[in-house]
């Protein structure tokens, strides 16, 4: 296809294409996953491109063991990457527990089908929102995006990658069938590609402890082969990265794990606002149902309606503090999701009763019509 | 001290301390004494692979020692070097990982019978399938030892453990058997009374280019021992020394263990023969 990592030029791809492009830009040379509709377009896409740049690819025997081998893969001191859809996503659940206790950086897309259990394998669905959030046993931290286009799966993929590295932990880009397989305009430039750089020990393999965090709470990591023979285990560890099975290591460990994402949102959480200064009532909506709720929002402001767009970019860390602000002011928030109510309760703890929250529910294999997400917004009005 | 045992002391030669066992610059010595009971195999097979590391001059820095949960599972804590505990099972995939991403490092994984063969069974044959540039050791005790002696993959038919209380009705797989008949180009079994014969078998599986595995038949007196009247760690050694018969090169599909105490096990080396490793294949469709 190209030895170049970063394809600069302008592309007709679909989102799943655009997804793999994004991670080989941001530097991803260790792919490991396993086939499932509909996210089978990037694992063939990293076959045909990780020998191109260097990288290596393999098709695993199952997701457990994909998301096993791209922990193992970072560890190895490369940008490491999986791909998968719901079933697969559960599969991962408990490995991607072990990538946050060993904070160790990768990404993972998961491409949303119409669930729960096999259900719809070639259809639209946003049914893992909270699964993504609360999947694996514990508490930690979660940073999710949700792409809503091709060129956002390229963009938003780099990102996840560079906030995996700053925050050293697994990143999420929670997209869906239909943005999977969208095909749209994908604009590649090199230029704009931004790389966020690993931070590396700073002192020798004596004194450095893998586990001591930075300021902002995140630590260091050094890679396989580096000469600091670091000790990763998914048991609660200290700062040496050595099991110590006690509450005042679980609180200062975990409360990190969690920490180091709730006291860096205002670096973390992305939103788009659209015409919300003189809302009256508010769409909060994200991915493929943000698309249809633009139409919805588009038909309001034509009949003169103050409607305004919260739309989610990451959907995890939550933005509490921004919906609650809103809250104050608007008579209700419409929640257009593709499920039956899941980000629609995080709206709704976060308006704390100062606005009516309605649910615009979807269960999945389609999208919404704008019209029913219209008539939702003229109930509150 | 008196004159005459100064004499005697001096007569055996320098004395053993921490700092000159040759094990030590292997093992993180701050994590000592390990977790393990009085009378198991684990101890003495992870002395073998760091003699086994010394032997063949791997660069401390360049290996990679992984193990999945259980009681094999804690080895990787002891290893000064990178070392990675991860989670039930999946040892192996992690490997996989790691040696792909980082072929310059020599990566073992060290783990249990329950953590390779019950809920990593399914990774086992794969990597040896692709024939992965790995060492498998795994430490055998024919039970799940760090749970409370729960029956496993290996335990002997009709040998009773904490959920096997009237005897345990499944067949156990044979491990050499398994691995060679998955591909594996190096198949070595030995018991924990064989420390010689373990140190040469890593060598030769840390020296083969591709998937190798060695098999250790250890002693596990608390969680399999006492509950199938194999009395203390030394008795089991004992039994061991008796039941072992070397057949380097024999059939593995004749090397089953029965529960019988009197009965034959067969040891040696199954398999050693050569064949493409996954990235030296791969790699050859590039072309």
């Amino acid at each position: 296809m190209s030895d170049k990592a970063i394809m600069t030029g302008k592309y007709f791809m679909n989102g799943d294409e655009a997804c793999a492009e994004g991670a080989i830009a941001a530097g991803c040379r260790f792919f490991a996953g396993y086939p499932i509709t509909p996210q089978s377009e990037i694992a063939e896409r990293m076959s045909n491109r990780m020998p191109e740049v260097g990288g290596r690819f393999i098709q695993m025997e199952d997701e457990l063991s994909s998301i096993a081998a791209v922990l193992g893969g970072s560890w190895g001191g490369a940008r490491s990457m999986t791909a998968t859809s719901g079933p697969g996503f559960s599969l991962m659940m408990e490995n991607i527990g072990l990538g946050m206790m060993t904070e160790t950086p990768c990404v993972i897309a998961n491409i949303q089908r119409g669930s729960p259990s096999t259900g719809l394998p070639t259809a639209v669905g946003q049914g893992d929102m909270m699964q993504a959030k609360w999947g694996s046993h514990g508490d930690y931290g979660v940073i999710a995006y949700a792409p809503t286009s091709p060129q956002e799966m390229f963009d938003y993929t780099v990102k996840a990658f560079n906030k995996a590295e700053q925050y050293m932990m697994p990143v999420f880009v929670m997209a869906d069938e239909k943005i999977g397989h969208m095909r749209e305009r994908v604009e590649i430039d090199e230029s704009k590609v931004e790389i966020y750089q690993r931070r590396k020990p700073e002192v020798g393999p004596d004194e450095f402890l893998p586990y001591e965090p930075d300021e902002d709470l995140v630590p260091r990591m050094a890679s396989a082969g580096e000469g600091y023979r670091v000790h990763v285990t998914g048991l609660t560890h200290n700062q040496k990265g050595y099991p110590q099975l006690d509450v005042e290591t679980q609180q200062e460990k975990v409360g990190r794990l969690v920490d180091k994402v709730e006291k860096n949102k205002d670096d973390i959480v992305e939103i788009e606002e659209i015409g919300v200064e003189d809302a009256e009532v508010l769409i909060v909506s994200y991915g493929m149902a943000f698309r249809t709720a633009m139409g919805a929002y588009k038909r309001a402001r034509e009949r003169g309606k103050k409607v305004g767009i919260i739309r989610l970019v990451t959907v995890w860390p939550f933005p509490e503090e921004r919906i609650r602000e809103l809250s104050q002011r608007v008579k209700g928030i419409v929640v257009p999701e593709i499920n039956l109510g899941q980000l629609v309760n995080e709206v709704e703890r976060a308006s704390q009763g100062k606005a009516e929250v309605e649910l615009v529910p979807h269960p999945g294999g389609g999208l919404h019509q704008p019209d029913q997400i219209l008539d939702s917004l003229e109930d509150l009005l | 001290m008196t004159t005459e045992l100064k004499k005697k002391k001096e007569s055996t030669g320098p004395e053993l301390t921490a700092a000159s066992h040759p094990a030590t610059k292997y093992l993180r010595e701050e994590r000592l004494p390990h977790i393990w009971c009085s009378g198991c195999g684990l101890g003495s097979a992870v002395t073998s692979l760091t003699n086994a590391y010394d032997e063949l001059e791997i660069p401390i820095d360049d290996i990679g020692v992984v193990s999945g949960i259980g009681c094999a599972g804690r080895a990787a804590g002891y290893f000064e070097t990178d070392s990675y505990h991860t989670t039930h099972g999946r040892a192996i995939p992690f490997a996989t990982g790691l040696k792909l991403a980082n072929p310059e490092m020599s990566v073992t994984v060290f783990s249990g019978d329950g953590d390779l063969f019950a809920i990593g069974g399914n990774h086992f044959i794969h990597a040896a399938r692709r024939n992965l540039d790995m060492t498998v050791i795994c430490v055998n005790n024919y039970n799940f030892g760090m749970t409370g002696g729960q029956f496993g993959p290996t335990t002997p038919q009709g040998a009773t453990a904490t959920t096997a209380p009237y005897g345990n009705y499944e067949n156990p797989f044979n491990l050499p058997e398994l691995a060679a008949s998955a591909g594996a180009i190096y198949v070595a079994r030995w018991t924990s009374v064989h420390a010689r014969r373990i140190e040469a078998a890593m060598e030769d599986a840390l020296a083969k280019e591709g998937f190798s595995f060695v098999e250790i038949l250890s002693p596990c007196p608390t969680g399999y021992g006492r509950r199938n009247d194999l009395g203390e760690g030394l008795d089991e050694l004992k039994s061991y020394q008796e039941r072992a018969k070397i057949k380097h090169g024999s059939d593995p599909g004749k090397a089953e263990i029965k529960r019988d105490p009197e009965s034959e096990i067969i040891v040696g080396k199954f398999v050693d023969k050569e064949r493409p490793t996954f990235c030296e294949v791969a790699d050859s469709y590039l072309d």
